[in-house]
């Protein structure tokens, strides 16, 4: 044990931390499921593995893939998660500076508080870089088993990023706190954070579509255009791909350019952190609103008054708008494709319609919980002259008109080109948003609203039931707008996923009201 | 005790039963009269709130008997809820809502004319001194100002049957003082009010009648007074009295006379 109140202090209680709060989002806080969840983690694992087994191996059998080829393809596979780890990454240092759990009793003791704030960054640098890992870890391990084990050196330029991204990350929440003040960075950093994590992805993807009439973001990396504009290997371009590949030289300037930048923007931010925090304190403590706008109360009927607050809630939750313009964002290239493909049928039914309607599925699912586990005052629901299943349904038309309001655009703009299309797109995201509600419903278990970010930690089946579900009412979709037979398959294998998760819902005990 | 489930009863209570892990309510049988102040009292874990969650329509009984004003809270379930407001310890209040906003929303869950309620809630935030903040979102409010909004929601639609489960936790000594007038005025206008509480000098001071349970039953019921008397003292404050029932507990039930009527 170090000494108390000392950096490695500090970073063991923020690791023991951690560590806790991620067991209990894996085992949903339930005691005893460890060992289910470390089986689940193995199985996840051993397939992720084969998943890049599938891809890696043929690509090193076929290719003899010059160097430019190698780097270039290393650098895409590093830069599109890189943008999402900014954005992750802005969020966790919003976060930071914003979250009250234990700030009173940091601020209230006799202890070096930059310190701890410091300690908290590079917290959420690491965390940054796990959740990258988590999805390139299988393609780095098979590489360094069929290709050279000198490809392990991507772990430590992964963590590199993370703290280059945490960086960046910081550096553009400080900017927002000096220019725009405590009250409004929450939000605009949110919403920062999504841009961040969506204009590159799908600005690739834009110039993808326009160039190539693809979706796909490799696609751009493939082409002769950009390589051809590229400068040569020996540049300083190429350091971070390279040092992922294992060259030493790179991997060293790499390591020590990184470490130079997280030393710098520690000292440089450090003094700031406890002002910064006092302020975003102030803004929590704050009272929003007060504006005198006087009106008349509504005559509403019950369902009405009920639809009313879920809509005044839905449009106050910051968070949610940020989270919900991400979706939007990105349904930008499809719409794109959309606007691209106007005339040529194909791409419609196979791109835009699936995304759309998966994308409407998720939403629904989220919504849905807002207004259905996350209510703030279940109590004084549950003692109103209100029938359950009035007050059940009233949310669900709540959450289902905004659904309706978001994709009428688009399913107009498909109608304005092919009605059959909008049909089929319109059945896939009803039934994909009855679906993620319906598993919600069968779901519920009574949380703070606040608590939406880690819903999924409730129930595994409800996240995955919700995921599938979504992912085959896109294909129904996609197959019925190409008037395809095997609608039948797909629509079947979506209700048997919703008849599965019906037989597994736990009882519901807050039935009674 | 008879159940003769009444209206001229605000709330009666008939063998009622819930076990969790263990009996947490255990034969209870409770009468309020209409328009009393009733002090339901015990130690933690005695099986007040259950209780009263039972009544609110917030947990099923596994058996027994609810009553209000003559409604059967169990197959009646939206009649007995009409006329009753329940106000928990915790405030049940959206951050998002203003005050105004959230009496809105209340008085569309009880199916008040809006011109009414409006008004009714213009009285009540001016009344418990809301009325500067009225605009203002509850995210930022303190504890006894958040306590004071769930009040307001509790009374914008006039109950007939008011109960609060520690409703002067956390408050200070003004908005204390605040929300026992408020309660005391409702019941000068014909409401009734049930009420837990730790403070016994507030029991004291404002109820007409004080129940005591322990370990999911009613041992002792009645007057300041009878409770005295039947504790075995002539004078002394609450605090002693309740002590002294509760460390007797497991003897027969002490009760007043009011119940034994």
């Amino acid at each position: 044990m170090s000494n108390p109140a000392t950096l490695s202090w500090f970073a063991a209680h923020e690791i023991r931390l951690s560590w806790r709060d991620f067991m209990g989002m894996m085992t949903g806080g339930r005691p005893g499921r460890e060992r289910r969840v470390l089986i689940f983690v193995l199985i996840a694992a051993a397939a992720l593995h084969l998943v890049a087994w599938g891809i890696i191996a043929p690509a090193l059998r076929d290719g003899d893939a010059s160097m430019a080829d190698r780097l270039l393809m290393t650098a895409a596979m590093m830069i599109l998660p890189s943008s999402l780890m900014v954005s992750q990454a802005m969020e966790s240092v919003t976060r930071v500076f914003y979250a009250r759990s234990d700030l009173d009793l940091i601020f209230s003791a006799p202890v070096n508080t930059p310190r701890v704030f410091a300690v908290r960054i590079g917290g959420v640098a690491l965390s940054t870089t796990m959740l990258s890992l988590l999805l390139a870890a299988p393609a780095v391990n098979i590489l360094a088993l069929l290709d050279s084990p000198a490809w392990l050196a991507a772990y430590p330029v992964a963590l590199a990023l993370g703290v280059i991204a945490t960086c960046i990350a910081l550096a553009l929440t400080m900017t927002l706190f000096a220019t725009l003040g405590a009250k409004r960075t929450r939000l605009i950093a949110q919403i920062v954070a999504a841009l961040v994590g969506a204009v590159f992805i799908i600005g690739i993807q834009l110039v993808a579509i326009a160039s190539m009439g693809t979706i796909s973001r490799l696609a751009l990396f493939q082409s002769d255009g950009l390589r051809q504009s590229l400068p040569d290997e020996a540049s300083w371009v190429w350091t971070a791909p390279k040092a992922a590949m294992g060259d030493p030289a790179s991997f060293v300037v790499l390591m020590t350019a990184t470490a130079l930048l997280a030393i710098a923007c520690v000292t440089f931010f450090s003094g700031r952190f406890a002002a910064t925090i006092i302020n975003a304190a102030g803004v929590s403590e704050a009272r929003e609103g007060g504006r005198r706008r006087e009106r008349n109360f509504r005559q509403y009927s019950i369902a009405s008054a009920l639809r009313a607050k879920e809509w005044r809630l839905l449009a106050r939750d910051q968070w949610l708008i940020s989270q919900t313009l991400m979706q939007v964002f990105y349904l930008v290239p499809p719409a794109f494709m959309l606007w691209q493909g106007f005339g040529n049928g194909g791409v419609v039914p196979t791109v835009v319609i699936p995304v759309l309607v998966m994308a409407c599925g998720q939403l629904a699912g989220g919504l849905a919980w807002l207004a259905i586990s996350g209510e703030d005052a279940p109590q004084l629901v549950a003692t109103a002259p209100v029938h359950p299943a009035s007050v059940i349904r009233a949310k669900i038309e709540a959450v289902l008109s905004v659904i309706a309001c978001l994709a009428a655009p688009i399913l107009l703009a498909l109608a304005w080109m092919d009605w059959w299309l909008a049909l089929a797109a319109a059945a896939g995201i009803v039934l994909a948003a009855c679906s993620a509600t319906a598993i919600q419903l069968w779901f519920r278990s009574q949380a703070k609203r606040s608590n939406f970010r880690r819903r999924q930690t409730s129930s595994r089946v409800a996240t995955f039931a919700e995921a599938f579900s979504s992912i085959l009412w896109a294909g129904f979709a996609g197959l019925l707008a190409h008037q395809s037979g095997h609608i039948v398959t797909v629509g079947a294998l979506a209700l048997a996923v919703l008849l599965l998760s019906r037989v597994l819902r736990p009882p519901n005990e807050a039935a009674f009201a | 005790m008879s159940f003769v489930n009444s209206a001229a009863n605000a709330l009666e209570i008939r063998a009622l039963e819930k076990h969790f892990d263990r009996p947490a309510v255990d034969g209870l049988d409770l009468i309020v009269r209409a328009g009393e102040f009733y002090a339901l009292l015990g130690p933690n874990g005695a099986g007040k709130t259950t209780s009263l969650r039972m009544v609110a329509g917030l947990l099923q009984p596994d058996r027994g008997e609810i009553s209000v004003f003559g409604h059967d809270a169990l197959t009646q379930p939206l009649e007995a809820k009409r006329i009753t407001a329940w106000v928990p310890d915790e405030p049940m209040i959206y951050d998002r809502l203003t005050p105004l906003e959230y009496l809105e929303f209340v008085a569309g869950l009880w199916g008040m004319d809006a011109a009414q309620a409006q008004a009714k809630s213009a009285e009540l935030l001016e009344w418990l001194q809301l009325a500067a903040h009225e605009h203002e979102r509850c995210g930022g409010f303190s504890k006894g100002m958040r306590q004071k909004v769930a009040l307001a929601g509790a009374l914008v639609h006039d109950p007939r049957l008011i109960i609060l489960d520690e409703p002067l936790t956390g408050l200070d000594a003004a908005s204390a003082r605040l929300v026992k007038d408020v309660l005391l005025d409702r019941v000068r206008d014909g409401a009734t009010v049930i009420m837990t509480t730790h403070i016994l000098e507030v029991a004291e001071r404002m109820a007409e009648r004080i129940g005591v349970i322990s370990q999911g039953r009613l041992v002792a019921e009645g007057t300041l007074t009878e409770l005295r008397l039947r504790a075995g003292r002539g004078e002394g404050s609450l605090e002693e009295v309740f002590l002294d029932i509760v460390a007797g507990e497991g003897a027969p039930a002490v009760r007043g006379k009011a119940d034994a009527a």
